[in-house]
């Protein structure tokens, strides 16, 4: 009897936290480089220290996506490799359970990551958390998830395509303009307070938009497989 | 297995990448414990059909049946039933042997000692905890034979099986052909090493340019070959 969708999905989730965690220094290179990005922001803007503040939300975000990139392509490399995913796609392995899988996969590598950018946005950055700990990371944890549905079906489709560097930015950044809004606004609400009560509404913007995706990406991810 | 008198049928199977015909009107019958040579030059449509036959490609036309089941139509359900051994190992580089093997018990629903078991089998028991990336060539295809025995397919599809391997990995394939075929399993190997395989296998399918060109027993298709280029 075949495995059911649940136990195939944690026996691909885990696979993919292992060879994360063989490939480490892959990731140190993904924390290096968004460090990196919230520098820059930091010296575009110059020192003016209340623009820093007021917008510490919308870098964290902006380094977050552009790192994302980084870690959603490299997931798929590895899958090329050797044709491993070839191998697992002959096994009898619900399509489902490839993407549920690998996108939580992603989802929590960019959650390490959003959470690791935090303080190190507050101490460049000059901010403080004057709204709530929970709601930041809360907001990081639905904005992660918000990049990681379609980030990896998208990363699935470009992975064997030509300039596919290219490709997956190109597609997936203008589908997650409203993730890229909520989130930062979210996040710019729990880092400077909510004295209007906005939150609860970006946080719904969140969860719909999570809700949609983590309920397409996985029926259209069996098509992108295939030949 | 479905009730089905055939293993593998394929009628008339047709596949094109764009104005090409890599493979075109290839009719097919293997029975349970049955093997089949494919034989041809490079491009003939060896992996082709090989590709097909365990889903990884849909025929452009022609009709197929894998135990009963089209792999088009019930990609999940044939998978059960069909294992190949390509020219690339199809492993977890960064993965242990045995922590790919495990993967594979997993998620075909095969306990963890059927894993060692098959590491055993093939020789690299030692060498379990292992990358595969610090694998020679011979032994990733050795690490697929493992994921072959693990699986127990119906249908056991083989591109270039005897690629890579030493004289000791040769008498592990031949060895193995002669127990699949013997436990019922359907047999179908690709290679160009004729001679050898046609004193293996039961019957042999010349292609060439994707067409069938010749269709006898496998003993006879070395001859049939160099017929063929003479």
């Amino acid at each position: 009897m075949s495995p059911s969708v649940l136990s195939q999905t944690m026996t691909i989730l885990r696979k993919d936290m292992l060879l994360s965690w063989r490939g480490r220094a892959r990731l140190v290179a993904m924390l290096a480089f968004a460090v990196v990005t919230l520098m820059l922001f930091s010296f575009a803007v110059g020192p003016n220290a209340e623009v820093l503040q007021r917008h510490a939300g919308g870098y964290l975000w902006l380094a977050l996506l552009l790192s994302s990139v980084l870690s959603l392509g490299e997931s798929f490399q590895l899958e090329l490799e050797d044709a491993a995913l070839e191998g697992l796609a002959l096994l009898p392995v619900d399509p489902r359970a490839l993407f549920f899988g690998k996108a939580l996969a992603n989802a929590a590598q960019l959650l390490v990551l959003g959470v690791a950018l935090v303080p190190l946005s507050l101490v460049l950055y000059g901010a403080t958390v004057q709204g709530s700990w929970p709601a930041l990371i809360g907001f990081i944890a639905l904005g992660t998830a918000g990049l990681a549905a379609p980030g990896t079906l998208y990363s699935a489709m470009t992975s064997r395509a030509k300039g596919k560097d290219v490709m997956l930015p190109l597609l997936l950044f203008p589908l997650i303009v409203p993730v890229l809004l909520a989130a930062t606004k979210g996040t710019n609400l729990a880092l400077l307070g909510d004295p209007m009560g906005q939150i609860q509404g970006w946080a719904t913007v969140l969860g719909c938009f999570n809700l949609v995706y983590w309920s397409l990406c996985p029926a259209l991810f069996g098509r992108v497989l295939d030949d | 297995m479905q009730n089905e008198a055939f293993a593998v049928r394929a009628d008339a199977l047709s596949r094109g990448f764009g104005d090409r015909w890599a493979l075109a009107g290839v009719n097919l019958r293997v029975r349970p414990g049955a093997s089949l040579l494919l034989a041809g030059h490079n491009g003939a449509g060896k992996t082709t059909l090989l590709r097909i036959l365990a889903g990884l490609l849909r025929p452009t036309s022609g009709s197929l049946s894998v135990v009963g089941l089209d792999p088009s139509v019930n990609r999940q359900a044939a998978r059960r039933h069909v294992a190949l051994v390509a020219h690339q190992g199809q492993h977890y580089l960064d993965l242990g042997a045995g922590e790919n093997l495990r993967l594979a018990a997993a998620l075909v629903g095969a306990a963890p000692a059927d894993a060692a078991r098959a590491l055993d089998r093939v020789g690299l028991a030692d060498r379990s905890s292992d990358p595969v990336r610090t694998f020679s060539a011979g032994m990733r295809k050795r690490l697929a034979f493992a994921r072959i025995l693990l699986q127990k397919p119906d249908v056991v599809l083989l591109d270039e099986p005897w690629g890579q391997l030493d004289p000791a990995g040769f008498r592990f394939v031949d060895d193995l052909l002669g127990s699949m075929c013997a436990s019922g399993q359907a047999v179908i190997v690709a290679t160009h090493l004729v001679d050898r395989a046609g004193t293996l296998l039961d019957h042999g399918l010349l292609l060439d340019g994707g067409r069938p060109t010749w269709v006898g027993a496998a003993s006879d298709l070395p001859a049939a070959m160099r017929e063929a280029t003479s």
